[in-house]
């Protein structure tokens, strides 16, 4: 779909700088599997680009293809400007973290991390003061003799890391860096390696299936599926302005309705979906064939919740954006409540709601409770 | 229940005592017997030894333990020329089975799994027949009317047959080729457990695929090596049917020793000496190696 640039579509970032990393029109084929499907994407020096996507939807392989361990069935890679596409992995200026972390169990924490270094047979004291600078980043000074089975996951993490950026590479790739660690954990991490990122300045290249993930780190967000890149763009771009189906649905939690567009002006659009009795009003127009079947997506953070009946939106006509239906579940996660609540046409709603006040009269079960959103919530999506 | 508990502690005794009891009477008694008869000398008589225990006229019971048997073998150059060929000819053939066996066991470990079960049976295939029948089988290809020959004169390489058979060169291939399996059973087992992300790692890392076998394939997968190079070793040392069908009269061995001071010289006490001295010789290797490698686990 192709949006008029308008307050419905996002903002258009022009690129600062010239493209460091590009791959262009790129697939990988496992005999009859398409596993990357002609992919094309630059990425900016100083980056931090996520491919987020489900499992087997092809961001492992185009990772792999970027470090070199899978060569391209078609298209090209370069990297600041050389084609590395034919490169093997040990000729490439890049350096990957591994999933796994894919520490040498016998070698001790020092030796994993000049391991990178002894090969290009740099000075043994160029080496040592290297590696001492690497572990002080990553906050391991004083465990150099330790052997990776002696340490825990998020140390393990850290010696991964330290290896990987010890060489200053110019590209660094990172699958599933926290994958491994427990909840708290990660959160901590997460800024560890965003703070490590913008004070090397390295590209980081970063796979994960977790969208919380993406959000945190990712300067920008490729979603993947089916071996495709399905949007590019900021963590914001992505989430609020989605540009497909699936994209919404991947990144947060959304209510999608299927509609009908009624009206199509250059301003707005009012839709009727059979889940509503009246018509969604949306303040932006958007390109359409007049009575085309759409898609209104609706985030839950974005509909408001009351037991009394709102008032009426001043630029719509009565009735518009309200629903009322009565709660069927809710969870309570201390910063948000989340509710489920059953409209009269049958179909569950996901709203959630901040928790503003200790003291509340709190929504309960069974009740009936009205529905209410802004013109500008809902995304129209034709595909 | 009490009884139940008891019958069950009976049950567990028994399925234990009854490899123990075959240990001891199948191993630990002859062996002792063999220590016995080390300390003894021969004699004409049915067994050809002086028995240890004596009952004289003077109504006393005697003990007598000759040690000759052992001044005589360490101090006959014979003896330890052979102990000295023996370790020769086994720490070779260990050596050409693993450079031989490490690159078929990273194949077998590397290739998709229906293949290896192929290339496992085909390993394991020669154990089908027995393996005396298999040297024997050496004997007709390496004989100088044999396939080998023909073949060779037929192609032009040599214009008269090579005398391949009792040659070092016949006893260092029956070894090797009979040995092979032994090496690649536990290589195989060790390499298929290397994690291939850590050589990604090291590819990525900017090592070389070759620099990078040495500086990770091979150290993880030492444990492997050392097993299989154990379980070639040892039986290569008191091998005697190899160099005694395969090798020529100049291949002195000790199992061919033993075998000739017990039945051509019936010299059983001599005999038993040389076989506790080739025990003791593997059993000090055994130890020394397992006190290397663990060392090495303490160490990481």
């Amino acid at each position: 779909m192709k949006t008029e640039p308008g307050p419905g579509s996002a903002p258009i970032v022009e690129p600062v700088s010239t493209p460091y990393v590009r791959i262009e029109g790129v697939s990988k084929n496992y005999g009859s599997v398409l596993a990357v499907n002609d992919v094309s994407l630059d990425i900016k020096k100083g980056e931090i680009f996520c491919l987020l996507g489900a499992s087997g939807c092809g961001k492992t392989t185009l990772l792999r293809m970027l470090a070199g361990f899978e060569t391209p069935t078609s298209g090209r890679l370069w990297i600041d400007g050389v084609d590395v596409t034919s490169l093997p992995p040990y000729e490439r200026p890049v350096n990957m973290m591994f999933q796994s972390y894919a520490l040498f169990p016998h070698l001790s924490v020092e030796s994993n991390v000049a391991f990178g270094l002894q090969q290009d047979r740099l000075p043994s004291a160029e080496i040592r003061e290297r590696v001492a600078a690497m572990l002080q980043m990553v906050e391991l000074t004083g465990y150099e003799k330790r052997k990776p089975h002696q340490l825990s996951g998020g140390q393990r993490q850290r010696v991964a890391l330290a290896r990987a950026l010890v060489k200053r590479p110019k590209l660094l790739l990172l699958d599933e860096p926290l994958g491994a660690l427990d909840r708290k954990l990660r959160e901590r991490t997460q800024f560890e390696l965003v703070n490590i990122q913008e004070r090397l300045g390295v590209t980081f290249v970063i796979v994960t299936h977790d969208q919380e993930e993406a959000m945190t780190l990712a300067t920008r967000i490729g979603v993947m599926n089916a071996g495709e890149i399905l949007q590019v763009g900021e963590p914001t771009q992505v989430y609020e302005y989605p540009n497909s189906r699936y994209v919404a649905d991947f990144i947060g939690s959304v209510n999608l309705f299927e509609g009908r567009l009624i009206e199509d002006e250059p301003g707005h659009v009012r839709i009727a979906c059979e889940d509503f009795e009246n018509v969604v009003y949306v303040d932006h127009g958007i390109s359409a064939a007049p009575d085309a079947k759409v898609t209104v997506a609706l985030r839950p953070e974005k509909i408001l919740l009351s037991r009394q009946r709102p008032a009426d939106l001043d630029n719509a006509r009565p009735g518009e954006n309200r629903v009322s239906g009565v709660v069927e579940e809710i969870a309570y996660l201390g910063e948000v409540s989340r509710y489920r609540i059953r409209l009269s046409s049958g179909r569950l709603i996901n709203v959630s709601q901040p928790n503003l006040y200790r003291h509340a009269d709190r929504i309960a079960w069974e009740e009936r409770v009205w529905m209410a959103w802004d013109s500008s919530a809902p995304v129209v999506l034709a595909q | 229940m009490r009884d139940q508990v008891k019958a069950w502690r009976l049950g567990r005794r028994l399925i234990l005592g009854i490899p123990y009891a075959w240990l001891i009477v199948f191993f630990l008694v002859p062996l002792l017997i063999v220590f016995g008869i080390s300390f003894s000398t021969p004699k004409l008589s049915m067994p050809p030894i002086e028995p240890l225990l004596s009952y004289g006229a003077d109504q006393v019971m005697q003990v007598r333990l000759y040690a000759s048997n052992y001044t005589f073998i360490i101090g006959d150059s014979l003896y330890l020329a052979a102990f000295a060929n023996s370790v020769k000819v086994a720490l070779i053939s260990t050596l050409l089975t693993l450079l031989i066996g490490y690159p078929m066991a990273y194949g077998i470990a590397r290739t998709s799994a229906q293949w290896r079960n192929i290339l496992f049976l085909l390993v394991i295939l020669p154990f089908f027949t027995s393996f005396l029948l298999r040297v024997y089988a050496w004997i007709g290809l390496l004989s100088r009317n044999g396939p080998i020959n023909a073949i060779l004169l037929k192609m032009g390489v040599i214009h008269a047959p090579l005398a391949l058979l009792q040659t070092d060169f016949a006893v260092y291939l029956g070894m090797v080729y009979s040995y092979l399996p032994f090496m690649i059973l536990p290589l195989y087992s060790a390499i298929e457990k290397l994690d291939p992300s850590l050589l990604e790692a090291a590819a990525d890392l900017g090592c070389r695929p070759i620099k990078a076998f040495f500086r990770v394939t091979l150290p993880l997968t030492s444990e492997g090596i050392l097993a299989g190079c154990l379980l070639v070793f040892i039986p290569a040392v008191g091998e005697y049917v190899i160099p005694a069908l395969l090798g020529g009269p100049g291949t002195l061995m000790i199992g061919r020793v033993l075998w000739d001071e017990f039945f051509n010289n019936r010299d059983w006490p001599l005999a038993s000496g040389v076989a506790v001295l080739t025990l003791m010789l593997l059993v000090g290797f055994v130890v020394v190696l397992q006190r290397v490698q663990s060392e090495k686990v303490v160490s990481e």
